[in-house]
């Protein structure tokens, strides 16, 4: 919503050309699913094609074929009307694909010219000033501005992901596939995304795009495509999708991707009519320099039913504040106190034990074990614990048992609670990851992008039960970058910049201004 | 709900259709690599300007069809087993303890110089206990100080517990030429253990009790590590250190149990060996059975059951190999050839299973 307020009204329409890669009844099964199944999409020159779809619907795995990830079991990828097989990456690059994964695949210690360098033949000396030269060429060519000398390490998410599509456009891609590729981003850099989209279109390439959020499909994208179940549900065209209004194509992309007509934006805010209760949570003058981020003197106390919103731009140091509060990162100083005793000194394992949740926004890095099973996982933060464990030895029912039930409540799309959980779809990891930390007795929870990679559906039904954790009583800290979100949930709003609380504002009708000026104060400094 | 369940059948009767080329697969996949290996190390002997058939049946007559031989066979399997263990335990849970050698030599070396002195002061039962025990302790004593410095340092185990092992085979070396040397020999050597006064012989054969010790080792590492939470918490710990840390775990604490357990365990091989079948230490000796037992229990894919099987079979190998040695002049380390040549092979046999299974696929 942030991100449509910002994008320019005119779209230009580029003239749709012939399919540069079509895929033609293609079908593809993993042990227990099906994962595509008899999809038939082309895409064009010239066209941004959006895949839509709810988590696990079988977009990353479609682009995965493409990209040479994956083999399709039935079916057939034509390059430019001719039938291809796709083996590798590096043959789907020569091919024309280029892929930007979610996750950047940029070497960070390297500098921006040696990563380009790196796809070149090991027996020859990198023409360095080559590179950095057609890096600066094709920068302007598209409007962007890349220093080629940077360290990536320096770059933000959204300058690395310039860079990635950069690389690829250099190595002569024709086809540009972006995978999540908003999803970590600043509502600002998602913009400037959106629009580097329409200057790569206006050009002649095939860009196809994969996001969660309505709103952006519509912005940028000509043609949409919806997923549902590995099917192919529908496909509005250009001239539909420009025909007819936002709210009409929002209504019609809902019905097709999850075959109902609910209602699927749920913007209204929450009246908060919620008792609260004593205080919970009180932080003091917390320090903290051990992390990326140096965090400076937050202080802040949330009480029994509360949700305190944390707003800002990623990487101002609120992963670092939420790791210093759940024990993973040491404090420097001040205090924090839970229930009215001191904690900072306390363990991980000992601030869990005394009730505070940590829910990380880093599923596959802390959050899971992706080879474990998805049972497993379940389970990681309470091992050892009755009735899963008696004496220390394995009770494999119960956790069945527990885990069927965490799948059914969680619609948590698995072929089934043995299955690795790496091997599910991000979004169904995301579920993994809420059911484990939303089930069980807590005081206080601290919420980090807990909606990041879910579906509409998913995203409301978790919002729910975030409010509902409130609820029931507990202190909920909430970290988002998406503002709307935390307008729709929070009582109180934070700004943090830099490591430093901003400010906290009461989330009421002038909420949203007043956290743009406390965002926009910290530049003066 | 219905999709689910749909889901979940489909998987059912793939997995029930799946299962006789499964088993095909496991049982090529597990005898065609060793079948490939044996055939190139023949290839080896045979440019070596030996007769291969011969020395294979050799070799097989002398390890596994000859009582003495496959009672010699089941012997050596006690040590190995336990080091097998004791490598299965700090793998799994993702800690390099490469020093087995040293811990195992230390032990051994100990064992050797108390255990005959207490002789006749306290009964044969708690002199091997007492025995087993010193091994064990010594063993965990040597696999401390890489243990401290990885918990709290983070420093490299493959490096510190290498260079331990060096130090400890060296030390080892030291005390038996000096500090525990056997004044009635002029062999450089500790004093021998009685065979009276050793561990227990199974029934009415020569094999050793100490197989017992080895394989009830490995089968309990095997069900700790798989069934039990403590398992649970070094195998999550050895996956992702950084999920540990999120869920909680004492990742210090739990590294040094896991060397505290590994070490102890490849001093209670070097305990097991000298108490049942060497009885002393002479100097300059190293069967550095904590390096070659690496690629087996690799080749297992660190199961206990599997690592029992790899090392009946390499036990067996190097009985006969030592016999083949005597009597055709093939070198006794050929076996390690042999091992060498097998991961080889097993390496190649998973790479083109998966091009198969992908090929298959399309
Ligand atoms: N390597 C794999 N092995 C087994 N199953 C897989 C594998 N990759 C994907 N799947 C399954 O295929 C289905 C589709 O997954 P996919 O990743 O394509 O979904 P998606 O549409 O990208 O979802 P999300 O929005 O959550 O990222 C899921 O049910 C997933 O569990
Ligand atoms: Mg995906």
């Amino acid at each position: 919503m942030q991100a449509l307020d910002q994008a320019p009204a005119a779209l230009a329409a580029t003239p749709s050309g012939a399919p540069v890669v079509a895929l033609r009844g293609v079908t593809k099964r993993f042990p227990g699913v099906v994962a595509n199944d008899d999809v038939t999409i082309e895409i064009r020159s010239g066209e941004v094609h959006v895949l839509l779809g709810e988590n696990g619907a079988g977009k990353s795995t479609l682009v995965g074929m493409l990209s040479g990830l994956q083999q399709p079991d039935e079916g057939r990828i034509e390059i430019d009307g001719k039938v291809c097989v796709v083996a590798s990456p590096k043959q789907a690059l020569a091919m024309g694909m280029g892929t930007v994964f979610q996750h950047s695949m940029l070497v960070p210690s390297l500098t921006v010219t040696d990563n380009f360098a790196l796809g070149g033949p090991w027996w020859k000396r990198p023409d360095r000033a080559g590179i950095a030269a057609g890096i600066r060429d094709t920068a302007r060519r598209l409007g962007l501005r890349v220093d080629p000398q940077a360290l990536v390490s320096s770059l933000s998410l959204g300058e690395r992901q310039q860079v990635e599509i950069l690389r690829a456009l250099m190595r002569g891609s024709r086809c540009l596939i972006l995978d999540e590729a908003t999803a970590m981003l600043t509502p600002h850099e998602a913009v400037a995304l959106g629009e580097l989209m329409r200057r790569l279109v206006a050009q002649g390439i095939a860009v196809i795009f994969i996001t969660h959020k309505l709103n952006e499909a519509i912005a940028y994208g000509d043609r949409i495509s919806v997923l549902r179940l590995g099917r192919k549900v529908g496909e509005i065209d250009p001239d539909a999708l420009r025909g007819a209004s936002e709210s009409e194509n929002i209504e019609r992309i809902i019905a097709l991707m999850f075959g109902t007509s609910e209602k699927g934006e749920s913007v209204r805010r929450v009246q908060v009519s919620r008792r609260l209760g004593d205080v919970v949570l009180t932080v003091e003058g917390l320090c903290c320099d051990a992390g990326r981020v140096p965090v400076r003197d937050i202080s802040f106390s949330v009480r029994s039913g509360e949700i305190l919103g944390i707003a800002g731009i990623d990487g101002n140091g609120q992963k670092e504040l939420a790791e210093v509060l759940a024990g993973q990162l040491p404090r420097g100083s001040g205090s924090i106190l839970l229930m009215g005793s001191e904690m900072g000194g306390a363990s991980v394992g000992e601030r869990r034990n005394r009730g505070l949740r940590y829910v990380t926004d880093d599923r596959l890095g802390e959050g899971t074990v992706g080879t474990f099973p998805v049972a497993t996982n379940f389970l990681l933060k309470d091992i050892g614990a009755d009735p899963f464990w008696r004496g220390g030895i394995e009770r494999p029912q119960e956790i069945r048992l527990q885990a069927e039930r965490h799948v059914r409540d969680f619609d948590i799309r698995t072929p089934g609670t043995q299955t690795p959980v790496g091997k599910l779809s991000g979004g169904n990891i995301q579920k993994v990851l809420l059911a484990r930390e939303l089930t069980g007795a807590a005081e206080a929870v601290i919420f980090a992008k807990p909606t990041y990679g879910l579906d509409v559906n998913n995203i409301r039904t978790t919002r729910k039960r975030i409010r509902e954790a409130a609820d029931s009583g507990k202190a909920v800290v909430l970290i988002s970058t998406d503002l709307d979100e935390l307008l729709e949930l929070a009582d109180r709003i934070a700004v943090m910049d830099r490591g430093r609380l901003r400010g906290i504002v009461g989330n009421d009708d002038d909420a949203r201004d007043a956290i743009g000026r406390l965002m926009s104060a910290g530049d003066d400094e | 709900m219905t999709d689910e369940q749909v889901v979940s059948a489909t998987a059912q009767s793939a997995a029930r259709t799946d299962t006789f080329p499964r088993l095909l697969r496991v049982v090529s996949l597990g005898v065609g690599p060793l079948v490939a290996a044996l055939v190139l190390g023949g290839l080896v002997l045979l440019l070596m300007g030996f007769n291969p058939l011969s020395y294979y049946a050799y070799v097989v007559q002398r390890a596994i069809f000859s009582p003495s031989g496959l009672e010699a066979t089941l012997t050596r399997m006690g040590p190995l087993l336990l080091i097998a263990a004791s490598l299965i335990v700090a793998f799994r849970a993702g800690i390099w303890n490469l020093g087995g050698d040293g811990q195992y030599l230390l032990a051994a070396v100990f064992v050797a110089a108390i255990v005959p002195l207490m002789l006749g002061i306290l009964p044969v039962w708690t002199n091997l206990l007492l025995g087993l025990f010193i091994g064990a302790a010594v063993g965990a004593i040597w696999g401390l100080l890489p243990a401290i410095l990885k918990a709290w340092q983070g420093l490299n185990e493959i490096i510190t517990t290498l260079m331990m092992s060096f130090l400890g085979v060296s030390l080892a070396n030291v005390l038996v030429k000096l500090a525990f040397l056997d004044p009635a020999t002029t062999t450089p050597q500790t004093r021998t253990l009685p065979v009276e006064a050793r561990l227990p012989r199974l029934f009415d054969t020569s094999v050793s009790s100490g197989l017992i010790i080895g394989l009830v080792a490995v089968i309990a590492v095997h069900l700790i590590m798989t069934r039990t939470s403590f398992g649970m918490r070094l195998r999550l710990v050895g996956a992702n250190p950084r999920a540990a840390i999120h869920a909680g775990l004492s990742v210090p604490t739990l590294t040094i149990a896991v060397f505290a357990i590994s070490a102890a365990l490849a001093g209670l091989s070097g305990a097991v060996d000298i108490l049942g079948t060497h009885g002393n230490v002479r100097a300059d000796w190293n069967p550095a059975y904590s390096l070659t037992v690496v690629p087996l229990v690799f080749l297992a894919r660190l199961n206990g059951f599997g690592s029992i099987a790899y090392v009946f079979l390499f036990s067996a190998l190097t009985i006969g190999g030592e016999s083949a040695a005597r009597r055709i002049g093939v070198p006794s380390f050929f076996s390690l050839v042999i091992v060498a040549i097998l991961l080889i092979t097993l390496g190649l046999a998973e790479y083109l299973d998966k091009r198969h299974q992908e090929r298959a696929r399309r």
